[in-house]
């Protein structure tokens, strides 16, 4: 439906039972209007679709009105249409008007977004509300940026997908298994005084009987809206699951002669029965299922039969030696069943002998050789043996990581130092290394010869150095603090310190989407990025003001600090002064550069 | 002598470990502001005094050469009537033994001694004493040093760094030669310790005995010298060159002065770069403020 308005001929009802007032209707997205074909009648509307909460229509049938009533606070418009078509466009018409209406009233962002419309679950703003409500940074940056109109919701949450994600994931995406009770067997409940028996019939049971039953899901299909109502269709299912219960088969053949859905509940399920006939004959039919241990009825006592039972003990060293007649006739048969393998007419004892067992080899080594089925054989039984739920997670197909020995690094990193050292110059060597190192020693020696000096230090010296230590203490210490580690922030008064960090953060923000929009090439990106400018050009005096708020004598620190800010924005500016003035010299007159 | 184990340890005792410079290319020429024997002298007394503070106390000194370093010295071993002989004779044999090392170039300039060695080897031992029980003194780290920073110590001497950093391990540092060592401030600032770059030389001993003698636990109640300003700057990993501004791979921090292809050290592919500045990543120079 891309029609912008709807106009069609209908009939004004006030309710149900009025004859109504014939006119025209057109409707268009905001709002729909009625006007009347008697001019005087005063049955004129013209109505907001922002008022309009709901729609609800006739159902349709050959001699029935086909209306169409819009539902609101107060009350609602009913309106009947010449055929059930013009309806249900209208029908469609007016569900669209009442979705957008409903959107455009509840939407915070005012700039026109030429992106399509973001079709956000419940569950995505609920995560994003939460993750807003747990991190107050972030909350504060949020309200700044998307409710103050500078950034757009989809803007602000492209660049913290992970943050979405992580929470999304813990939501446990297991399924609930079935219960291994038999639900649908409990037995009903009766009062003892009637002859009432009461059933209670749960969704669960109901998965479970479709699952076991395929009959009685068949017939649900089959009965159920068209020959009878579902109340009907489990009060017959109880029955018979009743009569079953008396196990009164007489009983449940005389009912089912006579209640011909009733019966479908107390015979046998035919379609059980087919699928496992077509799982029989879904085996492999050259797999002999009869093959197994008793066919290797030399070592097995009793041939194989299972009740013969041995008469006589012979001692163990005369086992090897029994045999009996049973052996030699199975082994007849055997090679009799087989066939002759080879054509033994014409030819002599040996030659007999050695075709027989070269033909015997020629089939092992077909067997050895047919590799394929082998392996097929094997695929085939871990498949089947596979039991899902304990085989390990597959590891997602990523590329390894590897990282050089770093062992390499550091020794190549001693050649670059001497290399380093001999191709630098800075200072011209007074001395080669052989006299360095002998000076050295040369100075060592005489420690030991001399001892240590005495005194170590003189006193005025140590006097001097005493004072300039404590003159370089004391100047520093109220510009840097006490200790090493304390920063400049910690000394600043509270305020200062969260406006500061405030502002570093969103400067931050602002400035990693206008650094990410450039090179751009639509118009949304232009007016985004002169979005940006603006606020960012907004956040500049605060900075300076800031700096001229603090005490004289942490002046230059706070500027220190702020110095990096305000050189970022400056950078920023500069590019975006650059690229207008390019845009302008390329464009000629155009006064906004659009790719 | 009493084990040193069974004694009851306050907090005030120290285990203090010593990095003499003993580059002699340094020593020798023009840059050094005092004798090496006038230096060796001054810290010799030093530990002297360390030992006397306090009868647990320990001290361990490890000389960085320029091809080698070695544990010169340990007081928890040995004699202790003879301390200054043994560590002078071991000093000796050591700076021999460097001198084999050494390929006979002529060096141009100071050249950089193997800080990021003894540092290593530093660490090495206090893990160890850490391993020893629960009684141990607290360790800390006093590099005196001259010679200038080797650019290409640069990744061994920020993993010991962080190493220190982590076991909590303050890395002192008093800088004899000309120029400041960014290598050493920034040791300093990232594991709490104390840079001081002395003005006297001859007061030397002063200047030791009044900023670095203190054991940790009484130093929060002192007020050490600060430095006015912590150089920052990294240097890439291709050419060991000092940078401002360079390429950083996305994968392993690795630091590039260049654009290159692929990263030398994780050999992640990088892509094309945009010909927009928002394309690369630009790292810009930090100063302490």
């Amino acid at each position: 439906m891309t029609d912008a308005q709807v106009v069609k001929r209908a009939k004004y009802k006030s309710s149900v039972k009025d004859p109504g007032v014939r006119g025209i209707l057109k409707m268009t997205r905001e709002r729909f209007v009625f006007m009347p074909n008697n001019p005087s009648s005063s049955m004129k509307l013209n109505v907001e679709f922002r008022l309009i909460k709901g729609h609800k229509s006739s159902k349709e049938g050959a001699n029935r009105p086909a209306l169409l009533n819009l539902t609101q606070e107060q009350g609602n418009y009913i309106f009947e249409f010449e055929n059930f078509s013009d309806r249900e466009i209208c029908r469609d018409f007016v569900a669209k008007a009442i979705t957008l209406s409903g959107e455009g009233g509840g939407a915070t962002s005012v700039k026109a977004n030429p992106l399509k419309d973001e079709q956000l679950s419940s569950a995505e703003m609920e995560r994003r509300i939460k993750l807003l409500q747990s991190d107050s940074e972030l909350q504060q940056l949020h309200k700044q940026f998307v409710i103050g109109g500078v950034l757009s919701e989809t803007e602000f949450w492209a660049t913290r997908k992970k943050l979405l994600k992580v929470n999304a994931s813990r939501k446990a995406k297991q399924r609930v298994g079935l219960k291994s009770e038999m639900i649908f067997n409990v037995k009903p409940s009766s009062d003892g005084q009637s002859n009432r028996v009461t059933f209670n019939l749960t969704p669960e049971m109901i998965h479970q009987i479709f699952a076991e039953k395929p009959a009685v899901r068949q017939a649900y299909l089959s009965f159920v809206p068209n020959k009878m109502s579902e109340k009907d269709f489990w009060t017959k299912y109880w029955r018979a699951q009743y009569l079953h219960s008396t196990k009164n088969i007489v009983a449940a053949a005389a009912e089912a002669a006579e209640d011909e859905e009733l019966a479908v509940f107390l015979k046998q399920d035919a379609i059980l029965a087919s699928e496992t006939r077509q799982k029989i004959r879904k085996v492999d039919p050259t797999l002999d299922m009869e093959a197994d241990e008793g066919d290797d009825y030399t070592h097995i006592p009793g041939h194989g039969l299972a009740n013969e039972d041995i008469k006589d003990e012979l001692e163990a060293q005369y086992e090897p030696y029994k045999r009996s007649f049973l052996q030699d006739i199975n082994r007849h048969a055997a090679v009799v069943l087989e066939g002759r393998t080879i054509d033994a007419e014409t030819r002599d004892t040996r030659s007999v002998a050695e075709a027989l067992v070269s033909s015997k080899r020629v089939e092992l080594a077909k067997e050895a050789s047919d590799v394929n089925t082998h392996q097929e054989r094997l695929d085939r039984v871990t498949r089947m043996a596979e039991i899902e739920d304990l085989q390990a997670p597959r590891d997602p197909p990523v590329a390894t990581l590897c990282i050089k020995d770093p062992r390499d690094y550091f020794d190549s990193q001693q050649v670059n130092a001497l290399n380093q050292i001999s191709g630098s110059r800075q200072m011209k060597p007074r001395l080669t290394t052989s006299e360095a190192y002998r000076s050295l020693r040369a100075y060592i020696s005489e420690i030991r010869t001399a001892g240590l000096s005495d005194p170590i230090v003189r006193p005025e010296v140590a006097f001097r150095v005493f004072n300039s230590l404590t003159q370089n203490i004391s100047s520093s210490k109220y510009q840097l603090g006490k200790n090493p580690n304390e920063s400049i922030l910690d000394t600043l008064p509270s305020v200062t310190k969260d406006e500061l960090l405030l502002h570093w953060t969103s400067i931050q923000e602002l400035l990693k989407h206008f650094w990410s929009s450039y090179p751009f090439t639509t118009s949304y990106l232009y007016t985004k990025v002169s979005r940006l400018k603006d606020a960012m050009s907004q956040i500049y005096p605060k900075l300076q003001e800031i700096k001229e708020s603090v005490q004289s004598d942490s002046r230059h620190q706070v500027s220190l600090l702020v110095q990096p800010m305000l050189q970022a924005l400056d950078a920023a500016f500069a590019h975006y002064e650059l690229d207008q003035q390019k845009r302008s010299a390329k464009s000629g007159e155009k006064p906004n550069g659009y790719a | 002598m009493t084990p040193v184990s069974s004694k009851q340890y306050t907090d005030d005792v120290s285990l203090l470990m010593v990095l003499i410079d003993t580059n002699p290319l340094f020593w020798s020429s023009t840059a050094a502001p005092l004798s090496f024997s006038n230096f060796l002298s001054q810290v010799i007394s030093f530990l002297n005094s360390i030992l006397l503070l306090n009868q647990p106390n320990q001290v361990m000194v490890i000389a960085t050469g320029l091809n080698s370093c070695a544990y010169i010295y340990d007081s928890s071993s040995g004699p202790t009537n003879h301390r200054v002989e043994t560590l002078l004779q071991k000093l000796e044999e050591f700076v021999l033994k460097d001198e084999e090392l050494s390929n006979n170039d002529s060096f141009d300039g100071i050249g950089s001694s193997l800080l990021s060695g003894s540092l290593s080897m530093a660490l090495c031992y206090i893990q160890r004493v850490f391993r020893s029980g629960s009684l141990h003194p607290q360790p800390r780290i006093l590099c005196m040093h001259g010679s200038q920073d080797g650019p290409g110590q640069y990744v061994a001497i920020m993993n010991s760094i962080f190493s220190a950093q982590r076991s909590m391990v303050p890395i002192d540092s008093c800088v004899i030669g000309s120029h400041h060592s960014a290598f050493l401030q920034q040791a300093s600032y990232i594991t709490g310790g104390v840079y001081l770059k002395p003005q006297q030389l001859d007061g030397l001993f002063q200047y030791l005995t009044t900023v670095f003698a203190t054991d940790l636990h009484s130093r929060s109640f002192l007020q050490l010298p600060k430095p006015v300003g912590v150089d920052f700057r990294a240097s890439c990993f291709c050419h060991k060159n000092t940078i401002d501004m360079g390429y950083i791979c996305s994968v392993c921090l690795s630091i590039f002065c260049k654009h290159h292809k692929k990263c030398s050290t994780c050999g992640s592919v990088f892509g094309q770069p945009q010909t927009s500045i928002s394309a690369s990543n630009q790292k810009r120079k930090g100063t302490e403020y």
